[in-house]
This record gives structure tokens, sequence and C-alpha cells, in this order.
């Protein structure tokens, strides 16, 4: 069943241990090693590293400008005590107080014979606060600004105090827009103002500036405009918008223009 | 020299006109004969003369402006100017030369040839090319502090001298221009009146100028020299009207917010305090003759403008005399009779000129309908109006026109050239002041009121409605 080469290597093996047990013979000691030589050395004892036992600042979050307090207390075998950010050596127990423009953090280091260690401590600074805002001035426009941007000028024809169809529209419109600045501005009142073109004469035409500013006032209190908020003040052919004489500018002028009151 | 002459030119061919045109107007007062004056320049001794062209220009200019006279032409006199009575040569020119031979004297004496006194002969001033029929004549001199004016005037008609003179007199005044230009008033005022002619030195005119930024009364020289503010409100005041008296002033301001009526004392300035009555418009006060109450147009009561009203002049004791549902303003009360109102107003259509009784009856219009016409005011002899009137022209294109209330005849003074509004008469009855809008300035002028004699008052700013009183 065994193969030949198995059978070889146990033939092998049993010889060797024959052969190993036959020839045992007797040999003298050899000299102990020479003993190891003895220096005079002192026993070496390695002291401990100096401990950081506090390094904190207080308080940690500032604001710009404000300043923070740090405090250390180095203990054990220490020789100097420094901290670096330009503060430089200190004593082993102290306090300093800074004023980082900036978060910083500060290293302590502390070195002794038995080594050297180091402790940090951040100062965080916070973004300054805004500056105080004056005092807040309402976001509101102004009644000048109010009346400018949504009343609207109605005109007139020549001689006539009517309100034509344009300017039934645009009262109309004028009304509503009225009625709400006088409610923005519940002190207010509104000067409805009756002009002219320069035709006729002086007199005659404050009389007609007078009933179109009359007319105007009639037509926007029968759309709910408070009457005793609207004066009415004419002012003839004094005051034109327009100064040169053609259809266009005569146009321009006779209106009814709204204004602030005093 | 040039101004003068062109001014003498000038005036003759406007007194062609004056002469020619329609008299039914108070105006000719001339009878178709307009006598020649010959008014060389004044000269003064030492400081005076400093004073001479305000003064020789003061002279001319009223005596032009008269409209009673001609003046020669400067370049027609005489080279020699007498200064005073002495200065003529006695006698004068040879009143027959002795007889050439083969000549009749009569045949000499036919010819109108220029006298030879180079004008040391009054003949020198009375023959051509001067032809005046008076000479004025004289000098001016400053005397312990006095300027002190020597005025002649000679009627030329006469033979000498001695029986020419028709003024001599001494006038002084300060010696300034204002000074010289007094006497100056003073000795015009003397010719003016040997003619039938009434100075309107001393008389005022009133008028609303922008030239500070706002519309303000002012006042003034009727020659426009002298012009001083009246109210300093840097708001909108115009339409002024004068108390009879020239002591008082109404005029619409927006001082307070709505127009309303001021009453101002000119001299010294003095706001009288009157008392508007509640109304969106109190405007156009005018004086009664009496000068006790102003009539004016207000929207007082019913709410509309404008009804006439009348007032106490303190505001008190109104009460309305028209009641129509038109604009009715510039109510003017005839200052010969009190008890007519002329005004401008909207009853009939387009304004026009009516008049009715002080108590608001008799409502007639005095405009024919046609246009506007506006500006209505009374002739001191209460029966001509003058007016503006756009007549003939474009919506806007006032001009004056006068009428005679009694007949609604009516005569055209100006002829488009711009605008021509507000006429308000002089004192004298003769001139009118009167505001003209070129484009866009419109300036204060006089004028006869037969349309000549043009003569621009203003220019500074924007200047209207003139009105002329004592």
């Amino acid at each position: 069943m065994f193969s030949k080469r198995k059978l070889s290597t146990i033939v092998l093996a049993v010889s060797l241990a024959m052969f190993a047990v036959g020839c045992k013979k007797k040999v003298p000691a050899p000299p102990p090693p020479p003993p190891p030589r003895v220096v005079d050395a002192p026993p070496v004892v390695k002291p401990p590293a100096p401990t950081v036992a506090q390094f904190t600042a207080e308080p940690t979050t500032i604001q710009r400008g404000q300043s923070s307090t740090l405090r250390w207390e180095v203990s054990g075998n220490v020789t100097s005590v420094s901290i670096d950010q330009s503060i430089g050596t200190v004593q082993n127990t102290g306090n300093r107080r800074v004023t980082p423009s900036d978060s910083t953090t500060y290293t302590l280091t502390a070195t002794g014979p038995g080594g050297t260690i180091t402790g940090s401590a951040t100062v965080n600074v916070a973004p300054p606060a805004p500056p105080p805002l004056p005092t807040q001035e309402t976001p509101k426009v102004t009644i000048d600004q109010a009346i400018a941007s949504a009343v609207q000028d109605a005109f007139f024809d020549y001689d006539k105090t009517d309100i034509r169809g344009d300017a039934r529209d645009v009262l109309t419109r004028d009304a509503e827009a009225l009625k709400k600045i006088l409610s923005d501005f519940p002190g207010a009142s509104i000067v409805v103002e009756g002009h002219c073109d320069e035709r006729g004469s002086a007199e005659y035409n404050l009389g007609l500036g007078d009933r179109r500013s009359s007319a105007a006032k009639e037509f926007l209190t029968g759309l709910g405009v408070s009457a005793d908020r609207l004066k009415t003040i004419s002012y003839g052919k004094e005051r034109p918008q327009c100064t040169e004489q053609n259809d266009a500018c005569w146009q321009k002028n006779r209106r009814v223009h709204f204004a602030p009151g005093q | 020299m040039k101004k003068l002459i062109c001014f003498a030119l000038a005036s003759a061919g406007a007194l062609l006109v004056l002469t020619a045109q329609d008299a039914r107007i108070v105006v000719d007062r001339t009878q178709g004969r307009v006598p020649v004056i010959a008014i060389p320049d004044f000269r003064g001794s030492g400081d005076a003369q400093r004073f001479m062209v305000a003064f020789n220009e003061t002279l001319n200019g009223d005596v032009n402006g008269s409209g009673l006279v001609k003046i020669v032409p400067k370049t027609s006199l005489p080279l020699f100017v007498p200064q005073q009575p002495s200065d003529f040569q006695q006698p004068g020119p040879p009143a027959a030369a002795a007889p050439v031979r083969g000549r009749t004297p009569q045949a000499a004496q036919q010819i109108t040839q220029a006298a030879n006194g180079g004008g040391h002969w009054m003949q020198d001033w009375s023959s051509p090319p001067a032809q005046a029929n008076y000479l004025a004549f004289g000098y001016t001199a400053v005397q312990n502090g006095v300027f002190v004016l020597q005025g002649w005037l000679y009627d030329l008609s006469k033979g000498n001298p001695a029986s020419a003179q028709l003024v001599a007199k001494r006038y002084l005044g300060s010696v300034d221009e204002p000074g010289a230009r007094k006497v100056a008033h003073e000795f015009a005022a003397d010719i003016v009146s040997l003619f039938g002619g009434q100075s309107l030195f001393g008389t005022h005119i009133y008028f609303s100028s922008n030239r500070t930024g706002k519309k303000e009364i002012w006042g003034m020289d009727p020659d426009g020299k002298n012009q001083r503010q009246i109210t300093r409100y840097n708001s909108i005041s115009t339409y002024p009207n004068l108390s009879p008296d020239g002591s008082k002033i109404a005029f619409t301001s927006w001082a307070k917010g709505q127009p309303a009526i001021f009453i101002f004392s000119v001299d010294p300035v003095r706001d009288l305090r009157y008392y508007n009555q509640t109304a969106s418009v109190n405007q156009a006060g005018s004086f009664t003759p009496d000068g006790k109450q102003i009539v004016y147009a207000s929207s007082a009561g019913n709410g509309i403008c404008c009804r006439i009203f009348i007032a106490n002049l303190d505001g008190t004791g109104f009460r309305p005399i028209s009641s129509p549902s038109a604009i009715e303003v510039e109510p003017k009360v005839n200052p010969k009779t009190g008890a007519d109102i002329v005004f401008t107003s909207g009853r009939s259509g387009p304004q026009q000129i009516y008049r009715m009784n002080m108590d608001g009856a008799d409502v007639e219009r005095l405009t024919p309908g046609i246009g506007e016409a506006s500006n209505p005011s009374w002739h001191p002899d209460g029966q001509h109006i003058a007016f503006a009137w756009t007549q003939g022209y474009a919506t806007g294109g006032f001009n004056i026109f006068t009428m005679t209330v009694a007949t609604r005849e009516y005569v055209q003074l100006t002829h488009g050239d711009g605008k021509n509004e507000n006429p308000s008469w002089a004192p004298d009855g003769v001139h009118i002041v009167f505001a003209k809008t070129r484009g866009s300035s419109s300036q204060i002028y006089s004028m006869l009121a037969n349309g000549t004699q043009l003569q621009q008052l203003t220019t500074s700013g924007q200047n209207e409605r003139p009105v002329w009183g004592k």
C-alpha cells in the first residue's frame, strides 16, 4: 500500500535514530562567561513633565472691541511658560486681558525638565453689531408724492366750467385716489385749484377758475370724497403751467389741479 | 438828441393822424390847428449842467405828451439859443430893408424866407425852418444849494420880447436828478396849461409787476420814473384800483390763500385791514366816487363766482347788487354821478361790458356781443369809458377802445401788435395807460386817448394792470 518513496523515508529516519543513540560520548564543560563590568552611574530616574492645570479664556466669545481674560495655571516642574500671540513669557499662574480683533487661539507652552506641554484657549470674536439706525422715517410717500402720482388734472373747454367726458373719467379715478390719500393722511386736506388759459380777462378768469374748482369738488363729493377736506382756490390765469401761445398750451392751462392743503 | 428828434417827428406825424381821426371822444382839443413850439435844449451853469439831460428829456416829454402842441425838430432850430430875454437883439431885423434899386419893397416882403439873426432875433424862430409859434427858453443854475430854473415862454407872433412874454418864472428844486425833473415838470405844466392842458405831474400810476419774482403792487410817476414797490406779500398781488383822492389802493391778493381784497394807504404804505366776508373769491375792488365804499366781485352767499357786491371800506355792510347766474366782475362806479356801474358779465355768452344802476336795476349791455369785451374804465367825465375788446381779432386778441356810453359809439385806439388791455384814464381825461403784451413780455404804456403818443413806461419784469389816479 505504501509507495516506495515513503517507505524509504521511514527507513532513513529509523536508521538515524539508531545512530544517535549508539554514538554518545563524554566532552569537558566550557568556561563561564566573564561577569559584566560594573559601571558607577546614578540610577536613571526620569522626572514627570509639567502639567497645564488650567488655560481658559473667559468669556470665550466677545464682540469686537471687548476683551476676554485668559487664565492659566501650570504645575509641575516648570522652567518657562509662554503664550503666543505676542504675549510672551508669563508666570506659571496668572491672567491677562486680551482684546483680539478677530477670533484667536492662544497657545500656552510650558517647558520643564520633564518635557514641554502645550495648552490652548480660543477667544471667538463676533462681528460687530450694526450701528443703531436713525429714528426710522415712515417709508410712506409724502402727500405731495401721493397726489402727484395718483391724482390727475381734469381739463375744460374754453370759457366753460362743465365737466366734459374725459374729465369725468379722470375725476372718477381721482375720487378713489383722493379717498385713499385722505385716509392715509388723516389730518390732511386737498386744495382743488381752478386754472384758466391766458386769453380771457384776468378777473373774469378768476370767476371761471372758481367755478371749475367748484364743479370738480361737487363731482368728487358726489363720489364720496369728503367735502370738508376739499378746499377750492381759483388762480384764474395767474399760474399757468404752460406759457406758450398755442392751442395745446392753452388746453393744458384750462384745468383743475390738486395740491395738498396747508 | 437823435431820440428827441425822432420823438418830435413821431409826434408831428401822430398829430396829423390825430386831427384826421375820429374826434368824437374828448381828445382833439386843438380844433385842427396845432400850435408849434420850439424848445431848444436848456443849459445849466456849473453843477446844474449835470442834470440837464434829465431836465430836457422831461420838459420835452411832458410838453409833447400833452398832445396839444407840436415841437419843432431840433435840427430845424437856429444855432444861437437865447438863455434869457436880454439875449435877443434889439431891435430885431429891420422892418423893411432899404429898397434895393429896381425892386419894390413890397415884393421883398412877400417872399417868406429865413431871418438871418442866427437865433438872436425872435423872427429867427418864427420863420423857416423852425416856423414856431412859441419859444420856450431859459437856463438853470445851482444857487444857495437849490436847483433853480429861470424859464420863459414867448409868443413869437408878438413883435418884441417885451410883449411876447407868456411865462417868466423861477422854479426851485433839489440839486439832483429828481429835482431837475421836478422843475421841468412844473415848467411844462405852466406851458401846457396855456394850451388848455392839465399837467399829469404829481399823478400816479399803480400796477402789478413780477420783477421781484412774485407779483406785487408797484407805483410810479406818469413818465415811468420813481418806480417803487408797494406790497411785499411774496404771493400774487394784483388788480389794483385807486381811491378818488389817490390816497388808497384796493387790490386782490392770494397772500392768505384764497383770492381776497386788500386796501392799503399808499403814502405811507399801510394795510388798512379790509375785512373779507367768507368766500372762495373776493376780488377786483374799486372805489365809489365819495371814496367811502368799494364795489367788488365775490362768490359769497351762493358760493358761485361772482356777483357784484358793495361794502364799506373796512369790509362791513356788504351786500350783493347783481344776481345773475353768470360771472360778473370788474365793477366801476361812474366817477361823476356815482349812480351807475359798468362791469363785465358773461350773462349773454362771452364776456361783454354792461351798465346798471347802483341798485342793480336797468341792466344794459354796452358792447354789441361780438368777441369778448372787458376792463371797463370810466373817463373822469362819467360819459365815456375805455375798455379792451377782441372785436376783429382772434380770441384773446384784445385792443383798447373808447366808447361814449350814451350812444355806444366806439373808437378803436390800438390795432394789434400784441395784446392791449387794462386801459385806465389819466386824471386829465386825455391820456390812457394800458398793458401791452407782445410775445411773452407785458409792459405798461401810456398814450393819448386817440391812440397816439405811445410811450413805454416799464421795462423790468412782467408789468400789467395799470391804474392811473391822483
